[in-house]
This record gives C-alpha cells, sequence and structure tokens, in this order.
C-alpha cells in the first residue's frame, strides 16, 4: 500500500496552517476528528463544506462520517456568525430566573430566530445550554463577556449599541 | 520526584509566603470575573504597592458563596469582603493591620459553619495556575505516598474502605469499578474523566477543574497506578474555555514538575493525561457516549455489557470517573479509608458538593457531609427563598432528576433517599423553585431539553421524548384532556423501560416526579383551564375553536 499523503491545504489562507497543525500534533489519527474540527471552527468561526472536505480527506475519514459529526454536535455551526453575537443561557437555574422572556425580546428586537444572524451579518441571536454561572441566573454572553442577572433592558441597550456601530 | 522534595518546595512556599504580613485572596471564578475581579485584582496589586506594607494579592478559585461576590477574604484575619469593587482596593489596603472596612465585611457564618470542605478545601485559597501553592496544600503527597508506599491492591483496599461512590450520578461504589479494571486483562488500559458536566444548571465540577485542577490530575494518576493504565484523557466541555486553560497549565506544570510523564517518583510508573474537548452534546455524559466522543466519532451510546471497565476506548479496559470522584481520591490516600468512611450516611460515605442556584438567597457552591437534611441546605445554607415568596419545590439530578416538594426537606441527603422520593443525586445541581415556578412548566422544560438532546438511535427516547413533549406543550397551553394525561404517565413508563441509555431511561423523571408531588397543578391546567402560578399562557377557547 502507498504511503498516504494529506491532500494539500485548501488555500494559502494562514489559518489552514493552524488545523494542519492539529491533525500533524494528533499523526493524522482518525480520533483527531473532533479535535480538528475545533480548531477550524476557532479559527474560521464556522465550518463550511471545504473546510469539512479537507479535514475529511486529511484524516481518511469518511466525508458523510465527518458531517455526521458535525452536525450531531450544537457547538458545531455550518453558519458563519455575525459580526456581533448575543447568547442567552437556557440553563435550567436562568429559565427559572426567566431566560425565555430575555430570548423572546431579543427575538422581538432583532427580527429573527434564535440560532440565526440578522439579514446584514450583524448580530447573531444563540442560546447555550448552560455557561456554568447559574448562581448569577440570568446570563446573557455579548461576544462571549458574560452579563450575570441579565435584564431585558440591559440586553436591549446593548444590541442598540451594536446597531449604530 | 520524592516525597522529601515535595516537602521543600511547599517549604519553598511557606518561607515565600512568609514575607509577606498580609494575604489578600481575590475570587476569579466565573461569577465573580462577570462583576469585575479582574479589575479588582489588578486595582489591589496597584494599591499594594502604593501602601509599602507586605500585602500578598492572589487570585483563587471559588470561594462558595456567589452571589455575594466579587468576594475577597484578607489572611490571616480570615476577614471576608462582599460585594467588593475596583474602587473599594484602597480602603482594603489601608484596613490592613486595623479594623476592617465595616461597610464591606459580611455574615455568613450560618453559611459557613454547616458546611465540610474536602472536595473544595484548597479552593478559595490557592492559585489554580501555580503547581507548588497546591504541593503546599499536601498536593502530589498522596500520589507518592501510593506510589512508594503502596501497591496497587492496597490503593485499591482503601478505595474500597472509604466506600466512595461515583459522584457523577449514579452512586456505583467506585473501589468496585476500580477493582473491575484492575482485573480486566489487557497491557493496554486507560483512565478517562468525565468533566462534561451537561447537567444545565449545575456547575460543580467546572469550579473544581478551574479553581483546583491538579486535585483531578493527582486523582487520575492515583486511580491510573492502581488499576495498571499509563494513559489518561479529561473529557471537557467546550462551554468551559477557562477550565481547559486550567487544566491545560496543569498537566504542563505536571510534567515539568516529573509528576506526569516517565518513571514518575522515581518508580517505573508512567502516566501522561490528554484533554479532549466536548462538542455540546448532553448525550456525551453516558459513558459508553463520551468514549465514542474521545475516540472521533458521534457521541452515541451502545448496549452494555461489554462494560468500559472491560473494554472501552478503543476495546481497551477503560475506567471512567466523574471530576468530583477524582477529587476526592487524594484525601482518601492521605487520611485514610476510615476517615472518609466516617462522613456521612449509613449507605452514602464522605461530602456532596452541590451548586445551589435558583429562588435562593444564596446561591453558589457547598460542600456538605452526606446525611445533611434538605432543610438545612436550603434554609441555613442558602438562607431561605428571598423576596417574601414562599418555597415550592427544589430540582435536583438536571434532566434525569425530579423536584422534591416542602413536605420532603427533612429528609437527608444521599443517594438512596433522593431515589426513593423519585429523584436522583444527580451531579449536584439543585436548583429551588418558589411559588412563581409552574411545576407542569418546569416538566415541559427538561422534557423540551431530553427532545433536542435525545441522540436518536433508540427510538423510545427519540420519539417518546417528542411525544411527551407535545403532551405537556398541550397541558401548559390549556387544550389538553385528561386522556392526555393518562396518556403522559404511559408514555413515561415505556421510555424509562425501553430507553437505550441512562439519558432516556431517566428522561420521564421530572414529570413523574412533579407529577407524583404536584398532580393539582396538572388537573388545573387541563380541567379549570388555569395556570396556578401564573407562568402558562393559557389559550382562550376562541383560539382552540379556531
Amino acid at each position: 500500500m502507498p504511503a498516504f499523503t494529506p491532500p494539500p491545504l485548501p488555500s494559502d489562507d494562514k489559518r489552514w496552517k493552524i488545523v494542519n497543525g492539529t491533525m500533524r500534533k494528533n499523526g493524522f489519527a482518525r480520533h483527531a476528528l473532533i479535535e480538528t474540527l475545533h480548531t477550524v471552527q476557532s479559527s474560521f468561526g464556522y465550518l463550511d463544506e471545504d473546510a469539512i472536505r479537507f479535514v475529511a480527506r486529511s484524516l481518511r475519514v469518511p466525508l458523510s462520517q465527518a458531517y455526521g459529526v458535525v452536525t450531531f454536535y450544537h457547538y458545531f455551526s455550518l453558519k458563519p456568525p455575525g459580526k456581533h453575537t448575543v447568547t442567552v443561557c437556557a440553563g435550567t437555574a436562568c429559565y427559572i430566573k426567566g431566560a425565555d422572556q430575555l430570548i423572546a425580546a431579543a427575538e422581538e428586537r432583532l427580527g429573527i430566530a434564535q440560532g440565526h444572524t440578522t439579514k446584514d451579518g450583524n448580530i447573531s441571536l444563540m442560546t447555550a445550554r448552560c455557561v456554568g454561572a447559574c448562581s448569577r441566573a440570568p446570563v446573557v454572553l455579548c461576544d462571549g463577556e458574560v452579563a450575570g442577572e441579565a435584564s431585558v433592558e440591559q440586553m436591549l441597550e446593548q444590541l442598540e449599541r451594536w446597531t449604530v456601530e | 520526584m520524592t516525597i522529601e522534595e515535595l516537602e521543600q518546595i511547599a517549604e519553598s512556599v511557606r518561607l515565600e509566603n512568609a514575607r509577606y504580613d498580609y494575604e489578600v485572596h481575590v475570587c476569579m471564578d466565573l461569577a465573580c470575573a462577570s462583576q469585575g475581579a479582574e479589575k479588582l485584582r489588578d486595582d489591589l496589586v496597584k494599591a499594594a504597592e502604593a501602601s509599602g506594607k507586605k500585602v500578598l494579592v492572589r487570585r483563587t478559585g471559588c470561594m462558595g458563596p456567589c452571589s455575594s461576590g466579587p468576594l475577597v477574604r484578607v489572611d490571616p484575619e480570615e476577614t471576608l469582603y462582599a460585594h467588593v469593587n475596583a474602587k473599594h482596593a484602597e480602603a482594603i489596603v489601608s484596613s490592613l493591620g486595623g479594623k476592617p472596612v465595616p461597610e464591606l465585611q459580611c455574615d455568613l457564618n450560618d453559611h459557613f459553619d454547616k458546611q465540610v470542605r474536602v472536595v473544595l478545601e484548597n479552593a478559595g485559597h490557592i492559585d489554580p495556575e501555580k503547581i507548588d501553592e497546591y504541593i503546599a496544600c499536601e498536593g502530589y503527597k498522596a500520589l507518592m505516598i501510593a506510589l512508594v508506599e503502596m501497591t496497587p491492591n492496597g490503593v485499591l483496599h482503601r478505595i474500597t474502605e472509604s466506600r466512595l461512590r461515583g459522584r457523577g450520578g449514579g452512586g456505583y461504589p467506585t473501589g468496585l469499578k476500580w477493582s473491575t479494571v484492575a482485573k480486566a486483562s489487557g497491557d493496554q488500559k486507560y483512565v478517562v474523566c468525565n468533566g462534561d458536566e451537561g447537567d444545565p444548571g449545575a456547575f460543580m465540577d467546572r469550579s473544581v477543574m478551574e479553581g483546583d485542577p491538579h486535585r483531578v490530575i493527582e486523582g487520575m494518576a492515583i486511580a491510573a497506578y492502581a488499576v495498571g493504565a499509563n494513559k489518561g484523557f479529561i473529557y471537557v466541555r467546550a462551554e468551559y474555555p477557562v477550565a481547559v486553560a486550567r487544566l491545560t497549565t496543569a498537566i504542563r506544570e505536571a510534567r515539568r514538575r516529573g509528576l506526569l510523564g516517565n518513571n514518575i517518583g522515581g518508580t517505573t510508573f508512567n502516566f501522561d493525561v490528554e484533554i479532549r474537548l466536548g462538542a455540546g452534546a448532553f448525550v456525551c455524559g453516558e459513558e459508553t457516549a463520551l468514549l465514542a466522543s474521545i475516540e472521533g466519532r458521534r457521541g452515541t451510546p451502545r448496549t452494555r455489557p461489554p462494560y468500559p471497565a472491560v473494554s472501552g476506548l478503543w476495546g481497551k479496559p477503560t475506567l471512567l470517573n466523574n471530576v468530583e470522584t477524582y477529587a476526592n481520591i487524594a484525601p482518601i490516600i492521605r487520611k485514610g479509608g476510615k476517615w472518609f468512611a466516617d462522613m456521612g450516611s449509613e449507605r452514602s460515605k464522605g461530602t456532596k458538593v452541590f451548586a445551589l442556584t435558583g429562588k435562593i438567597t444564596n446561591t453558589g457552591l457547598v460542600e456538605v457531609p452526606m446525611g445533611i437534611k434538605l432543610r438545612e441546605i436550603i434554609e441555613v445554607i442558602g438562607g431561605g427563598v428571598p423576596g417574601g415568596h414562599t418555597f415550592k419545590a427544589v430540582q435536583t439530578g438536571g434532566p434525569s432528576g425530579g423536584c422534591i416538594p416542602a413536605e420532603l426537606l427533612d429528609v437527608g441527603v444521599s443517594y438512596d433517599a433522593l431515589m426513593a422520593m423519585g429523584s436522583i443525586m444527580g451531579s449536584g445541581g439543585m436548583i429551588v423553585m418558589d411559588d412563581t415556578s409552574c411545576m407542569v412548566n418546569v416538566a415541559r422544560f427538561f422534557i423540551e431539553f431530553c427532545m433536542t438532546e435525545s441522540c436518536g438511535k433508540c427510538i423510545p427516547c427519540r420519539a417518546g421524548t417528542a411525544q411527551m413533549h407535545t403532551l405537556l406543550t398541550r397541558i401548559c397551553d390549556g387544550t389538553a384532556t385528561m386522556d392526555d394525561l393518562e396518556l403522559l404517565e404511559d408514555l413515561c413508563s415505556t421510555v424509562r423501560e425501553a430507553s437505550l441509555c441512562g439519558l432516556g431511561q431517566t428522561a420521564p423523571n421530572p414529570v413523574l416526579s412533579t407529577l407524583k408531588y404536584f398532580r393539582n397543578e396538572y388537573v388545573e391546567h387541563i380541567v379549570n383551564k388555569r395556570c396556578p402560578a401564573g407562568v402558562c399562557a393559557i389559550k382562550s377557547q376562541v383560539e382552540v375553536l379556531a
């Protein structure tokens, strides 16, 4: 059997080298699939078809299997995120303290359902299963920054600031 | 590394600390950090430098009472300050050596008095990024004792003697699990730490991994020695970036000190740990699903047997325990199995960490001896329900658990007692609900969670949870009939009996426990078209007919 040669990088974008680095560190082993997809998502913000094809070929995993993994795990996204992301935690403690009102208010203000991005690509509205800041529920993350005991007003103010930027 | 060398490191940390007259600890756990603890620490450092006093400002993991954060503790006086922000930095520093700052002082004696800290003994006291501080608190001493003075069988014996049970929720005897892996044949074995903490509303494991990461690594290394493994994996949720960073640092530091790697402690024992990131799937808390995920596959469970203890990662014998279970190991080795078995109740030994949240005054992380009454946790440690509301139920065990009503609060916390009440110990989420929570709505919340998180492999769980969700939605919006309620109860038993893994088998628990204790709320929605808590939007007759 001829020795396996990994496919060439999809482009000269430097981020592919980071992705390749993760695979090399794991000896291009198949079990590195999830690790590699994490690196793609943290480098590019999401996973597109080119990326999944490249990773699948490099790790000799069937494309269907790679796609199956991507769609199985909630953390992986097939769509590019907006410039800003507001994430409302929907864990139990947050739910008991009114997270559904925060989600409804954000959906109404942005005119999109959770899991979507505004048409201008400015703001994504996401929900999280639990970020582990339950003691300060309800929790909202604005571009990753945790705000505890969040109120609808505070969250809408932040959305307003992003909108007028 | 030998015990003597560990002692030398500990001594040098003590000498270094002795150069300071005061130690100011700043809690930097997520809850406090989200309220500006970072800036507070910087300002404390600046104020300390400007004052000319000998002050050591140290960042620590979770101190416990998160609702009073940001928290600062000044040693040696052990003064605890609550709700501190950056503008208080100067006042705190100038008070050192004199009277404490009165407006920041808090009285949380009731909160702390009933607690016993084993797992959390270092959290809030050491800098989690400094291995030497962990060593100064007898860190890695247990590993050295195990390697040098004990045989693997001796370690197994001590863990069995402690009667420690798995802290992930199931409560399987840890000693028995370890012995099974130790007996399994094969020259390659693995130890795995479950840090997936998928229960929404629980953060004990996050706090342990972030506040005292070496304790988890030490526990894993001791386990590896006992069962004959040389490789470990810590599976952590990707939603916990700080935990991942702290563990990464901890592993690097442990390798540097020769506490991971080859010939640990000058013995023939080799062990190393790698981190694997989860990717947001609750089912990966199930052991076979977790192992599939580490292998880079979809996290779907498989039938057992064979159990992972016999055939786990890549078909090799694999020991899988939760973060908190591993965190209990080092003190058991140091202090003995009997010391541990003397704490707790008849069949549940030691302590348990709970994440106390919801409608309660003191939210945060608490560690209590097993057997303590729920009432003491909620009313004394938690300070009761705030805002003039009345307590309705406490939810334990997350989506696999149940709601416990007020009349059962005098029951002592143990695996068996919670199960008898229709709930489970779970990993330690404890969510308090008051009269403004609708129990039907809560049940629907959990079923919606299980429906979304069902991996889809087996039909009872995949289709059953979806049908249960439809029925619960009907009850919530007032369009259900009493026949629907009967159907729901029927479905509960089918899903429980026929599902492949723990996710499906326990998914009906929130429904069954609320039906058991709050059936009148269900009936009220169905018969009188009324939500007693005023949470559910009941559809009017006109809407229904339309």
